[in-house]
């Protein structure tokens, strides 16, 4: 699990997290609804306007964005070589055609990236693992036995990770480790799935011990609470788009993306 | 909140796809308020026992039983919350990230109302002497530390039947201590009744008024006051691998050893797991015929020291040399060796057996690192047949190493390291979980090693296995960062 880095003293660290998948989502499916450079470029400026709020420090912030802003050019260029060629041709080798139309497209490309990666980055390292249980279970009503369940056995995952480098390890220690490592490789998987489910069931046993899965109606220790604060995010997140999608429908810009040929 | 009232009439309970019965024709009353230690050799059920009363067997498609096993008077499954649970492993029943969190589950589930389950997670964690905050990490605890953290979650839902299933077979020295004496607080506060499985009956014997046996063809086989019952069961338990203090396994007699030929050391040696050092500066030298002991607290960095020594983890600083009379032409530095040109030099036996185990049969097993070194198959056999005697798994030869019990598995392992007989080997806690006659094999057939001249490192918290066989013995002190 993430470490969760936040300043306590902004907002966004108290926001529902539900709130914040809520409303990357929000922004995430109405830009991908287009592929113009305009919407994109409005939705990204008015997002970092927003970061400076968000409570995240400027290290956090380009320590966790930083493989998106690797990611994004990469799609760039790629577009820009092998993209749908149109208008004026500037460079041409083999399959390679970087024409006026594929580079227009590439810049929007990146830009769309950023824009749907960097608010989801900044929303989701505010998120801490049991709070967002906690919201889809009493906020978004998930049943609560699957959120759990999913959430206890979250904690197994640095476990298992552990019982992997010891799986190699042991290995190099029967000798058997200088060849055929991929032919090795599903033995070890299985190894590691034989300790996983005992793992498991062990966890299972012990949280069934404490009551958990019995028809009790269950409390809940820590109130999930969806009030003025997750509800304005939301609408932030709303104006966001809407604005993007104003601003590039009124520029001529907006085109759907499933009207491209 | 009154202690809860135990009664069995011949029940048993036979695992689903099983022939045998795990527990067959038990009979037994236990009072509000009895501190119970449950006996009895490995396989005869007392896991399944504790299960039983917490109500987590599971139903039909789990298995089958028989008789009634009743928690004041009811099917245990009916209460739950009235019977509390701990398991062996530390790690394995940590629910939730935070303290506060894991210990307030129960309560939840129990649809206790919030002000009163922050009330109970407050008093749980002081009874069990964990002053910790609500929001620090479980991740960040020592094995001592989780297991008074599982004994506050189940205190919290306030039951009248503590069940202890072998809390401390994992933990050191320190870790034992913690763990018993939270007990004895949770039950002078709560007054609940306590039943407790374990194989070291020292560990327990000052916190129990009563001792049940159960015996291996199902049934009590004896049940009194402690002093009785381990007077007059005592030889019996202890040959079947029961710790009794008044029965100890035999000590080997080691011929003595001056300084044998050096064969491996550490120069200023600091390792890490990771990028995270956890010791530094470790100068030792083993020789033929010597055992070096590393003790210290968790996290002082033994297991890390051992598999660095064993040419598995490169050294963060400092060197891991080979002497010539070990590397025989390999080169000096064992991290540099190829994984066959371990197998006849060092031999590493892993705290967890199951992390070397490589195939589904026990046979096969033994024979895949003779296989790495093309040894005749004729040799092969032989060594085979010779490592099964000696370590008493003959007859579970085609057996499936994942099925073994954890003695066999622990004599597996060994067994897989000596059939390539490597003049060094590095054992990883060794002796962890093992009863007593496991115990008494694993250090007669160490000490047979040490007396042909081959060398041992290993890391240890068990006091009983530096005396018998540690030549000299290295305590290691955690580093200041590491407890942070």
């Amino acid at each position: 699990m993430t470490a969760v880095a936040v300043r306590p003293d902004r907002a966004v660290a108290t926001i529902n997290p539900v709130a914040k998948l809520a409303t990357a989502l929000l922004v995430a499916g109405v830009l991908v609804l287009t592929i113009d450079w305009v919407s994109a470029t409005v939705a990204l400026v008015l997002e970092f306007a927003l970061f400076a709020f968000a409570g995240v420090s400027a290290r956090t912030f380009w320590l966790r964005t930083l493989p998106i802003w690797i990611m994004a050019p990469l799609a760039g260029v790629t577009i820009a070589l092998y993209g749908e060629a149109s208008g004026d041709t500037y460079f041409e080798w083999l399959f390679v055609h970087v024409t006026e139309g594929s580079v227009t497209l590439a810049i929007a490309t990146v830009l769309r990236v950023l824009a749907i990666g960097l608010p989801a980055v900044v929303l989701f390292i505010t998120i801490d693992p049991t709070d967002l249980a906690d919201g889809l279970a009493q906020v978004a009503k998930l049943p609560s036995r699957f959120v759990l369940g999913a959430l206890a056995g979250l904690r197994l995952v640095g476990l298992l990770i552990s019982d992997w480098r010891s799986l190699e390890l042991g290995r190099r220690a029967r000798g058997v480790s200088d060849h055929g490592r991929v032919r090795r490789l599903p033995g070890q998987a299985f190894a590691l799935l034989v300790i996983a489910i005992r793992r498991g069931s062990k966890l299972a046993t012990a949280m069934e011990a404490r009551g958990f899965g019995g028809t009790t109606r269950r409390s809940w220790a820590r109130a999930s609470h969806f009030g003025r604060s997750e509800v304005l995010l939301l609408i932030i997140g709303a104006a966001i788009a809407a604005t993007a999608v104003a601003v590039s429908v009124a520029t001529g810009h907006w085109n759907f993306i499933w009207a491209r040929a | 909140m009154p202690g809860a009232r135990v009664s069995a009439r011949g029940w048993g309970w036979r695992h689903a796809g099983r022939d045998d019965w795990a527990v067959r024709d038990l009979d037994l009353a236990i009072e509000p308020g009895e501190r119970v230690l449950l006996l009895g050799a490995s396989g005869v059920g007392k896991s399944t026992v504790i299960h039983g009363l917490a109500g987590v067997l599971g139903g039909d498609e789990e298995g089958e039983s028989a008789g009634e096993l009743t928690l004041d008077g009811d099917h245990p499954a009916s209460r739950r919350g009235r019977a509390g649970l701990v398991l062996q492993d530390p790690d394995s029943q940590v629910i939730l990230a935070r303290v506060g969190d894991d210990v307030a589950f129960g309560c939840e589930n129990l649809g206790v109302p919030r002000e009163e389950t922050w009330r109970r997670v407050r008093e749980a964690l002081a009874i069990v002497g964990l002053d910790l905050p609500l929001e620090h990490s479980t991740e960040a605890l020592s094995g001592g530390q989780k297991q008074r953290l599982a004994l506050a979650g189940v205190l919290a839902m306030r039951p009248g039947l503590l069940l202890l299933d072998e809390p401390t077979a994992n933990l050191d020295p320190e870790g034992v201590r913690e763990v018993v004496e939270a007990t004895r607080r949770v039950l002078d506060e709560t007054g609940a009744t306590l039943v407790v499985v374990e194989h070291r009956v020292e560990v327990w014997r000052e916190l129990v008024d009563r001792v049940i046996v159960l015996g291996a063809d199902g049934g009590v086989l004896a049940d009194g006051v402690p002093a009785r019952v381990l007077t007059d069961e005592g030889e019996a338990l202890a040959a079947s691998g029961v710790w009794v203090p008044s029965h100890p396994p035999r000590m080997p007699v080691r011929r003595d050893h001056g300084s044998g030929e050096s064969l491996v050391s550490a120069e200023q040696l600091s390792v890490a797991r990771g990028r995270r050092v956890v010791q530094e500066g470790v100068d030792l030298t083993v020789g033929a015929g010597q055992a070096i002991a590393l003790t210290g607290a968790n996290g002082a960095g033994k297991s890390t020291l051992v598999l660095t020594l064993a040419g598995l983890l490169a050294p963060a600083a400092g060197r891991v040399l080979a002497h010539p009379v070990l590397a025989d032409g390999a080169g000096d530095a064992p991290l540099r060796w190829r994984s066959r040109e371990l197998l006849t030099r060092i031999g590493t036996v892993f705290q967890d057996p199951e992390h070397q185990l490589l195939t589904g049969r026990v046979r096969e097993e033994l024979a895949i690192g003779l296989r790495a070194l093309r040894v005749s198959r004729a040799e092969q056999e032989a060594r085979i047949d010779e490592l099964l005697q000696r370590l008493r798994l003959t007859h579970l030869a085609d057996a499936n190493p994942f099925t073994l019990s954890g003695g066999e598995k622990r004599r597996l392992s060994v067994a897989t390291m000596l059939a390539t007989r490597p003049p060094v080997l590095m054992l990883d806690e060794p002796t962890f979980g093992q009863d007593s006659r496991t115990w008494e094999e694993l250090v007669a057939m160490l000490t047979s090693l040490l007396d042909d001249g081959n060398a041992i490192v290993m890391a240890t918290h068990d006091e009983r296995l530096v005396d018998a066989l540690a030549t000299s013995t290295l305590r290691l002190q955690p580093r200041a960062e590491v407890l942070a």
